[in-house]
């Protein structure tokens, strides 16, 4: 059987790319410490020494559109063209071509409908920054094959929280159960809390840095009692309008399994959003646990759980008393 | 309130640098166009019978008014896409990087702390 070697969930922001290419005196004063940052993370997949990569986004009405709008959708095709022209256009990323792992793909499908997952399916997938962003990020050779996997956080009603887990645990039985000797990583990006077109966008922090330690502890230990329990639809609205990209990274937990701590844990304060960094190793190897220690002693982060308590939250606790 | 064909508007342009460039030069002129060559075909052959801008909606789209559209509950994602594409470039020029995006936080400020209008259609 296949052997799933990584999961991994992470934010994705479209600005990385430029800010990390340009030209030294045009670089945001930023740049550095979130290039740091994302380059030790790229080692925790490096070392899971993936042969196809389990890509789960959301397009951001690009290609899907309200016409005839999926909840769920699985990418089935030999190659995967990437980047739109308003993507080139607002944050500067460049187009690319990967290819598809049709079989993986295949097998997935079919195994979701088994298990009642009603998928809808794309033979003609154009694939957005919420997949190009960790090739960018975590794999910029973009020489693997990818299964391309979009989810609905954008056109409401959504699917609900629980879903999202559910099929983020269906997602890691069909993987266990691939016939193949092939080593699977899967890589989902989504968003902690995030305003987007509202009033409270760009602003100096994320626009609820609480909501985001609470997420990155509930994710982080694999707590999906504390997030059934705390996360629906309205919450996450009153955290930034568009935090429901948050249901993609609960997805990548269900990948990883309830009350699975964490492997590599970090995150970065970035004025307007909180990026986060997750790696699990669902079979965990001495040499992926040694790279994850390696990881986080360049970018300070940890090899474990971050919890709400952690001093990097007080300030922001001291604004709400002062609120 | 036709969301649908509002944001069908928005959509339409934005992924289509001409149609931006238009836009942007000449928005009443170009809504005109754009409900004659775009907004009433489904695809290449078949044409709505039904879909149509409410005279609230086509003045707003006509004169750029994307807090009119968030308050009536334009999608966020494509009401900020678009006026990006239209205005960061030259707010960036005069007035630093992300002066677009922060200017349209603050005008639409009055609505922290309240429940948004719903993009739900």
């Amino acid at each position: 059987m296949a052997e799933l070697t990584a999961v991994l969930a992470s934010t994705h922001h479209p600005f990385y790319y430029k800010a990390t290419t340009s030209p030294e005196d045009q670089r945001p004063p930023y740049a550095a410490d979130w290039q740091r940052k994302v380059e030790a993370y790229r080692e925790t997949l490096t070392a899971a020494e993936p042969d196809i990569l389990v890509m789960v986004g959301a397009d951001h009405f690009h290609q899907l559109w309200l016409d005839n709008y999926p909840q769920f959708l699985i990418g089935k095709q030999e190659r995967c063209d990437a980047t739109f022209y308003n993507e080139e256009r607002e944050f500067g990323i460049p187009k690319y071509t990967l290819a598809g792992d049709i079989e993986l793909s295949r097998y997935m499908h079919q195994e979701l409908l088994g298990k009642d997952f009603d998928f809808s399916v794309s033979h003609e997938l154009k694939i957005d920054h919420s997949i190009i962003c960790p090739i960018i990020t975590v794999r910029p050779e973009a020489d693997l094959p990818i299964v391309p996997i979009y989810t609905n956080i954008f056109v409401p009603p959504l699917p609900s929280p629980r879903r999202f887990y559910q099929v983020g645990r269906a997602i890691r039985e069909i993987i266990d159960s691939f016939p193949s000797d092939k080593k699977v990583a899967a890589i989902g990006t989504g968003h902690l809390s995030l305003e987007l077109g509202g009033p409270r966008q760009f602003g100096e922090h994320g626009p609820d840095p609480l909501f985001d330690a609470d997420a990155i502890k509930w994710l982080s230990t694999g707590n999906i009692d504390a997030i059934l329990a705390n996360v629906t639809h309205e919450s996450m609205a009153g955290a930034g309008n568009a935090t429901h990209g948050f249901m993609d990274l609960l997805l990548m937990m269900g990948v990883a399994g309830p009350g699975v701590h964490a492997d590599y844990v970090d995150h970065l304060d970035l004025f307007h959003t909180r990026e986060m960094y997750m790696t699990w190793y669902p079979n965990k190897t001495q040499d992926q646990l040694d790279a994850a220690a390696r990881a986080a002693a360049t970018a300070q982060a940890s090899t474990g759980p971050i919890y709400a308590t952690d001093p990097a939250w007080e300030k922001f606790r001291v604004n709400q008393e002062q609120a | 309130m036709s969301k649908y064909y509002v944001n069908k508007f928005l959509f339409t342009i934005d992924r289509d640098p001409e149609w931006v460039a238009s836009y942007r030069e000449d928005p009443r002129a170009t809504v005109a166009r754009w409900e004659k060559e775009i907004g009433s075909w489904l695809n290449p052959v078949e044409q709505t019978s039904w879909l149509e801008f409410t005279q609230e909606e086509r003045e707003a789209l006509c004169t750029h008014d994307y807090v009119w559209l968030f308050e009536h509950g334009a999608h966020f994602f494509l009401n900020l896409t678009l006026f990006i594409a239209l205005f960061d470039e030259e707010y960036a020029a005069a007035k630093g990087p992300l002066a677009f995006q922060t200017e349209m936080a603050q005008k639409l400020g009055h609505w922290t702390g309240r429940d948004y209008p719903s993009v739900a259609m």
